[in-house]
């Protein structure tokens, strides 16, 4: 097959960028503009199109004449309007339903902004592209087969929804039953592609125009990236990326400009009543979940913190609070709060109550941990939720000032109106408060320490080792801790001082296991180009959902430093059936392995190290012998210094 | 009266006679790693050894728990299996003081 002339990409580029010239809302960013010095100067937007243009939109480049298809095709205006949003990455896997944009991004738009990343599952796209938002703090793309694909995608885009992240998913789906090709293609065709994940995505839409996806996409990415953020998707047919463009009479294609929306802040009178009651608060308690969407939203929330001298207990979702500070508390501290601040909570009602699974007919019993009296404050983009069916907004837990509005949007606002709702009769309470904080969170550092010092020598080796060990390796390093998605492994948060917003990228969101590989995977590729050392704690069972992951990495050379949790074993699940059973007063089936059947991953053990190498990772294992681990990882720290994966296969205690 | 505290005195001490071996291989047929570590260390559940807390009170929560464990009664947990449980967590070494390990003190 003869290669294309690259002319012809030059005549076609120019051809497009003068439709979009000549648009009323018209503005392309650079990298959508030919990276060559023969490109004709762009007129501006303000003018009308020139001759040559308003002749190139109706006519066919000479070049694109002699093509099967006459005319320019519609996926090449697809990828103009695609690279006016400054995407970086589009992980993907390939296939035939979107065969026609697939080409046009990488013959006509050069492989670049975006760079397709080869994967070889849809989840691990959409995995990767969620991580590396949490990173870089900007979205992916990712295109999937309108159906399977699709099917494939859907737990990794509910666990974006969950997580608040945008992902751009673009399906590929044949609609016209009447020209679509007969067989496997029309099997993965659907009327309506999107409604698999209409319930989990912020927004959707089927274009059925070019000037339809212009909008549409624009739309679709400004939907993504307002607070709360999350996934959308846009079904692409066949037939509209293939043709050529047939423009209307009279009509010029344009691409929308597109602008950030502020993000949402809450209500002045609420933001006041708010501040009112924490500065007469004998002990307010600030409970932070995602809400520090920027490292600025760390800032405010310590400036927030100081001012009260309030404790602050960090959910996790994000790094909202650095652990080193001597207001960061535990959980447990809601318990003794009079006024509880939730910032952009996943679960209030799960803060300041307690859930025991373990009551009577095998149903868990209710309690709350709150004092009579306690007053609940929310500032939360989501506590009103726009879908109904899956069930992530959790229990409803009433609140005396309840505000709809971005956490990180509204802190200047809430300090503003803290510092002058507080006066000198509350400096002595402030004071006191302070001096508290200091002295239980040294006693909670020593704590820590010694908790972790139990069991130190135990092989299969212990969780506060592992990351011990693992943190003498990168204390030196700005490093970032990509992925520790194991339930219950909080090791790292009691122990490394976590100062920094890109030093804890929070979790899945949806607690769909299959996550954390190809999360830490697209966080180290964010974090390769941001100058960034990338260390993850693999869990075993999330690798082997789909770890083709790991080819991915190697083939685009993103450096991730892997240290495997391998307990071998669905933990979480194994204590659900031993659970059950004992509730039953049954002595629970465990066959030949450790753990209940069905819940183990042993007989025979899974080389995650091989697995690894096969797909052209540096790795090492088994590691059962603490003593083995540091040197270890002193080569694997070097191996993903010199810009490759590393992997070591270490065998952990449970937890 | 003698007899009868004698008798007592027997049931005290064979609650505390288990094998830590066999302690050791029920700790994990049981389950009771799963949350608590092989070396009953803690982790998502409490930390049990070193220096677990007195039989007595091992016993009542083991067989009446309402909280996150589940309880284990005699038909799934037999006193002689609890016994050498117990055992076994008594036979774990006390751990090193934590200022002398550098890695917990980076």
């Amino acid at each position: 097959m003869a290669r294309k002339n690259p002319r012809v990409k030059l005549e076609r580029r120019k051809f497009l960028t003068g439709a979009v010239a000549a648009g009323a809302a018209s503005a392309l960013s650079p990298a959508a503009r030919p990276a060559t010095s023969q490109e004709a100067p762009r007129a501006p937007s303000a003018l009308p199109p020139s001759a040559q243009v308003a002749a190139a939109e109706t006519g066919i480049p000479a070049a694109l004449a002699q093509s099967r298809i006459k005319g320019v095709p519609g996926s090449d205006f697809m990828v103009d309007v695609i690279k006016t949003l400054d995407i970086k990455y589009l992980p993907s896997n390939c296939a035939s339903s979107f065969r026609g944009i697939h080409e046009s991004l990488i013959d006509y738009g050069g492989n670049r902004m975006p760079e397709f990343l080869s994967c070889m599952h849809e989840e691990s796209a959409v995995g990767m592209a969620h991580g590396y938002f949490k990173a870089a703090g900007k979205p992916l793309l990712t295109l999937c087969h309108g159906t399977v694909g699709l099917q494939h995608a859907s737990m990794a885009i509910y666990n974006a929804y969950c997580d608040h992240v945008p992902v751009i998913v673009v399906g590929g789906n044949d609609l016209d039953a009447a020209r679509r090709p007969p067989g496997v293609p029309t099997i993965h065709s659907a009327q309506d592609i999107n409604a698999l994940v209409r319930d989990f995505t912020k927004w959707d839409d089927t274009p059925v125009s070019l000037q339809h996806f212009a909008q549409s996409f624009v739309r679709a990415y400004k939907i993504a990236m307002t607070p709360p953020y999350g996934p959308v998707m846009l079904s692409l047919d066949g037939g509209l990326q293939q043709e050529p463009i047939h423009p209307r009479e009279g009509e010029k294609l344009y691409i929308p400009r597109y602008v950030p929306t502020a993000p949402p802040q809450a209500d002045s009178g609420a933001v006041k009543e708010a501040a009112r009651l924490l500065a007469g608060a004998q002990n307010p308690v600030i409970v932070a979940d995602r809400a520090a969407r920027t490292a600025n939203g760390m800032s405010l929330l310590v400036q927030l913190a100081e001012l009260l001298q309030a404790r602050v207990v960090d959910q996790g979702g994000r790094m909202n609070f650095p652990n080193t500070h001597y207001l960061r508390a535990g959980p447990a501290v809601v318990a003794s709060g009079d006024v509880i601040l939730g910032l952009e909570l996943t679960d209030f009602w799960g803060t300041v109550n307690a859930f025991t699974d373990n009551g009577e007919d095998g149903i868990g019993q209710n309690s709350a941990r709150l004092k009579p009296g306690t007053r609940l404050i929310s500032i939360s983009s989501s506590e009103t939720p726009s879908k109904s069916n899956y069930q992530n907004f959790q229990r409803f837990q009433s609140v005396d000032v309840s505000m709809d509005g971005d956490a990180e949007a509204t802190l200047p606002a809430l300090i503003e109106a803290l510092k002058a709702a507080l006066s000198s009769s509350h400096q002595d309470a402030i004071r006191k408060r302070g001096e508290a904080a200091r002295k239980a969170h040294a006693q909670a550092r020593a704590r820590a320490r010694e908790e972790a010092a139990v069991a130190w020598d135990a092989s299969p080796i212990s969780t506060a080792r592992l990351v011990m060990e693992t943190f003498a390796h990168i204390k030196d390093l700005d490093w970032s801790l990509v992925g520790a998605d194991s339930p219950g492994f909080m090791w790292p948060h009691r122990l490394w001082p976590m100062e920094k917003h890109h030093q804890w990228l929070g979790r899945s969101g949806g607690y769909g296991v299959g996550y954390g590989a190809p999360a830490s995977i697209g966080a180290a590729l964010a974090n390769r180009d941001l100058g960034r050392f990338s260390v993850s704690f693999q869990p075993d069972g999330d690798l082997m959902y789909a770890p083709g992951v790991l080819w991915t990495a190697a083939r685009h050379k993103i450096p991730l430093l892997a240290v495997m949790h391998n307990n071998r074993g669905y933990h979480q699940e194994l204590m659900h059936v031993q659970r059950m059973a004992n509730f039953r007063n049954r002595v629970c089936n465990i066959g030949n392995d450790i753990g209940p059947v069905g819940t183990a991953i042993q007989n025979p053990d899974i080389e995650y190290h091989k697995l690894a190498q096969s797909m052209g990772w540096w790795a090492k294992g088994p590691i059962k012998d603490p003593a083995e681990l540091g040197p270890a990882l002193k080569e694997a720290v070097a191996v993903v210094k010199s810009g490759q994966p590393a992997l070591l296969n270490t065998w952990t205690q449970p937890r | 009266m003698r007899f009868a505290a004698f008798l007592l005195l027997l049931v005290a001490l064979d609650a505390h006679a288990g094998s830590a071996d066999d302690g050791k291989a029920a700790f994990i047929r049981h389950g009771c790693y799963e949350c608590h570590g092989f070396a009953g260390q803690g982790g998502v559940g409490k930390r049990l050894a070193p220096e677990p807390m007195a039989f007595e009170a091992f016993s009542a929560i083991v067989r009446n728990s309402t909280n996150a464990m589940p309880p284990y009664q005699k038909a799934i947990l037999s006193d002689a299996d609890l016994a050498s449980i117990y055992a076994y967590l008594r036979s774990i070494p006390k751990a090193p003081d934590y200022t002398s390990i550098p890695l917990l003190n980076q």
